[in-house]
């Protein structure tokens, strides 16, 4: 091993029931580097860095650390932290009301006579924060301080039991300009005093002010490690998005409509504090229009608040020209809005209803709760979009937990498409679907735009984007920061807005 | 042939309740013969069967409320035996105008009625408001109410039992003349039958169940999901305080102390051998029915076989165990695997 790594995992796989997670990876951590480790969701991120701590065991590959001479093996995290492996996550699990040399101390407290020496252990605290430029009370509460200190605090604490490798797991996800600029000071003292950190994070501006060595994952695949003079912004989002194209014909010839000039949505300075900024938007009647963006820079949060999922705190919503203050979705169903939320499972199907259940529910819902559809409306209506999505379903009584993921989609189409919306809002409707049902997807799509519906798309996948929208924003870290026209869109305008900065 | 009957039978969703109930049954006809015997003096009928369904119509009220509950948020009740109290000393405190104990009622009967019923919703209100605006879990949050009503109930009748001396208050809990059947029987199948149509003739017995299974997916489906929650609680509210008036109506008198005591335990129990999970989502109003006449024939049973009363406890917590283990996924697994195991071994 060479003198200067700390770790190194080698053809590290990781399989769970049915899928792939982790597929001959291999991660090197260098003494006193800050080494980022990106990827798109489900890239195998936390997986790795789960296999690392001993949360999950690896299937194939071996992992080594400076100053042991055979391979590792954690069984738990107590075991990695033994060995000098800490992580610090995005939610803090400090106990906020003990103080903060008991947190930093706890389960190690200094002890004389068999009971806790107390001044010691305040000493030994201040020292130690000090050491590394926090000020705070070692006496106080914990909860007394804000989310940053705290997880400072926390850092310091896992600096403190082990040196030799910090995993931070998104820890700027919750803190503000101010506070992450205090984390990255921190985190540079200590890549100065020798330590490998480890550094997951979802923003890009982040990556690029504090680490030294990206490692890119995508699909559970090693895409590769580069020194970041190595890897300008566009390129990295290339990196992490894959520029797979596949070799489906353009489906935008099923457009025979242009969108007219009728306004159907338009924002003014709407927002939701801590979520999206303030943003403008203005959707025409029969217009597809795209949102792209990476993960967690606020597509779905926009979505979400001109449909009152969230309900948005500033700025101004028309609909159809109508004033809208959106409160609750029943409102927005009611002006004709449809949702399609990203996360299928947690808020998109009703797992134990059945597949007529889950169809016919938000029209239902659009009608009153005293005017139940009678169970022939209920059938026929199922049987309609049961037929004309190609739902492939024992009967329209099954359970649709028991669906395939493909399916289940649709019934959830098919539950907005009942409705007969205005204005759908598609929150990456293919996430996870065979490529057949994708393209039945995207053509739906185009198909209602030439019927005059307005589609909001969101996805992570540019190239569908691109055969399907007419017109698209581009988001960054919560704020909407570019629109393009038809003929500016391309694979490289697009990522190029994505990424930002000076590419 | 007979397999294949078996099997679906087997399948039926009210397969193993009403499988439990035959069986509580079946042990009574060889250990007590008199059981199924009926018997008509002055014009009313008697025997141990109608004992069970004449006790179990409390039960079975309670039972309605909590299966809703159950089924919307995914919690418990604990609240509806005290509230059972509240309604009982309010509605005792009304007819009495105050008084300890009163030859004829001091306000009109129906005021009465609907201060207890006001009452039971009042009740259900600040649960629901609790576990749907202020979402504190279910149990915790009805665990106030379990605590504070019986002294709600003492405050209501200063620390006295309040009695109301006067023969048609005794009707509800009793027999009306000319009829062989005891009153409350009847107030119980029209309460499962009124809340049964109400689920069924509008969406409300959809809105629950999508609201118990997915919470988030329903509010954005359109379904007000905190509005739901509160209803069920509210109309459990009710519940309890229809079958306080009952209680009330069999003693003639508000004893907040023992008006509904332990019934919550008996009426979540009702609910889970009726074949509904505690965790929510879909429910079997019929199957919590027939749970609490379960209940009821059970201790009955043990009446008649001559158990004390403070030893009953135990041997309803075996016979439960038994039959809520019957009906647990993890052990019809073991026993397929049993028999899988079996087959092999032949």
């Amino acid at each position: 091993m060479e003198s200067d790594i700390v770790l190194t995992m080698r053809h590290i796989c990781k399989i769970f029931p049915g899928v792939k997670a982790l597929d001959d990876v291999d991660f090197t951590l260098r003494k006193g580097e800050i080494h980022a480790l990106m990827g798109e969701n489900g890239a195998g991120k936390s997986t790795l860095i789960k296999v690392l701590t001993g949360v999950f065991d690896f299937d194939e590959g071996e992992i080594r650390l400076s100053g042991y001479d055979e391979p590792i093996l954690n069984k738990s995290p107590q075991e990695a932290q033994k060995r000098g492996i800490s992580t610090v996550y995005q939610e803090v699990n400090l106990c906020p009301n003990l103080s903060v040399a008991e947190n930093i101390f706890i389960g190690r407290e200094p002890c004389k006579l068999g009971r806790i020496d107390w001044k010691k252990m305040y000493s030994m605290a201040r020292e130690l924060l000090s050491k590394l430029d926090i000020e705070v009370d070692v006496t106080c509460p914990m909860e007394n301080y804000s989310i940053a200190l705290q997880q400072m605090v926390a850092i310091a604490r896992a600096v403190d039991m082990s040196a030799k490798v910090l995993i931070l797991d998104e820890p700027t996800s919750s803190l503000d300009d101010l506070e992450v600029e205090k984390l990255f000071t921190l985190m540079r003292k200590l890549r100065d005093k020798g330590v490998g950190i480890i550094f997951v994070t979802h923003f890009l501006e982040q990556v690029y002010s504090v680490c030294d060595r990206i490692t890119v994952l995508r699909n559970g695949q090693l895409v590769g490690e580069y020194p970041i003079a190595e890897l300008p912004r566009l390129k990295l989002v290339a990196k992490m998005i894959g520029k797979d194209f596949d070799d489906l014909a353009s489906i935008k010839s099923l457009r025979t409509q242009k969108p007219n000039g009728t306004q159907v949505i338009k924002a003014e300075q709407l927002g939701h504090s801590g979520t999206i900024k303030p943003f403008d938007l203005r959707i025409m009647q029969g217009e597809v229009i795209g949102l792209a963006g990476l993960l967690g820079s606020g597509r779905s949060e926009l979505a979400r608040s001109l449909y009152g999922a969230d309900k948005p705190d500033c700025g101004e919503l028309f609909v159809k020209g109508k004033k809208f203050v959106p409160s609750h979705p029943i409102d927005a169903i009611h002006r004709g809005m449809a949702y399609l939320p990203e996360d299928r499972k947690k808020e998109g199907v009703i797992a134990d209803l059945s597949v007529r259940e889950n169809i016919m529910i938000a029209l239902q819902a659009k009608k009153g709760m005293f005017k139940l559809l009678s169970r022939k409306q209920q059938e026929e209506f199922t049987d309609q979009y049961i037929s004309l999505l190609q739902i492939k379903t024992a009967d329209r009584e099954t359970p649709v937990k028991q669906l395939s993921g493909g399916n289940q989609q649709k019934v959830i189409i098919g539950r907005w498409l009942l409705t007969q919306p205005d204005f759908i809002i598609l929150d990456e409707p293919t996430k996870g679907i065979d490529i057949g049902t994708k393209t039945e997807i995207q053509k739906l799509v185009l198909k209602l735009a030439d019927k005059g519906t307005s589609v909001l798309f969101i996805s992570s996948e540019i190239d569908e984007m691109l055969r399907t929208c007419d017109h698209m924003a581009i988001l960054r870290d919560g704020s909407k920061v570019a629109e393009l026209k038809e003929d500016e869109m391309s694979q490289k305008s697009i990522m190029g807005a994505i990424a930002g900065g000076n590419q | 042939m007979i397999r294949a009957f078996l099997k679906k039978l087997t399948s039926y969703r009210l397969f193993l309740p009403i499988a439990s109930l035959i069986l509580v049954l079946l042990v009574n006809m060889i250990k007590t013969p008199t059981f199924f015997q009926l018997e008509m003096r002055n014009g009313v009928l008697y025997g141990y069967i109608i004992d069970v369904i004449n006790r179990a119509s409390e039960l079975v009220i309670l039972a309605v409320g909590m299966t809703l509950v159950v089924a919307a948020s995914g919690g418990t009740d604990i609240s509806v035996g005290a509230v059972m109290a509240v309604a009982g000393a309010v509605c005792c405190f009304v007819l009495a105008g105050g008084q300890r104990t009163v030859n004829a009622y001091q306000n009109p009967y129906i005021l009465g009625v609907l201060a207890a019923l006001l009452a039971g919703i009042l009740c259900g209100a600040w649960n629901g408001f609790l576990v749907s605006k202020m979402k504190i879990q279910p149990m915790v949050a009805t665990l106030i109410l379990f605590t504070a009503g019986r002294g709600i109930a003492q405050l209501v009748t200063r620390g006295q039992i309040t009695y109301i001396r006067v023969e048609n208050f005794k009707l509800l809990g009793a027999n009306i003349p000319g009829v062989p059947l005891p009153t409350s029987i009847f107030i119980a199948i029209l309460v499962v039958i009124l809340t049964n149509l109400l689920l069924k003739k509008s969406a409300l017995g959809l809105y629950i169940e999508a609201v118990g299974v997915n919470k988030n997916a329903s509010r954005l489906v359109g379904i007000k999901s905190d509005q739901i929650i509160f209803l069920v609680y509210v109309f459990c509210g009710l519940c309890a305080g229809i079958a306080g008036m009952i209680t009330t109506s069999r003693i003639y008198s508000a004893d907040a102390n023992n008006i509904g005591l332990n019934m919550e335990l008996d009426a979540i129990l009702a609910v889970a051998l009726g074949g509904n999970s505690l965790a929510g989502g879909r429910f079997t109003l019929l199957g919590s029915v027939i749970g609490a006449y379960t209940i009821q024939a059970l201790t009955t049973t043990l009446y008649a076989m001559g158990v004390s009363a403070d030893q009953i406890p135990v041997y309803k917590a075996i016979v439960v165990v038994l039959i809520v283990s019957l009906q647990s996924e993890e052990f019809v697994r073991w026993f397929s695997k049993m028999q899988a195991r079996r087959k092999v071994v032949a």
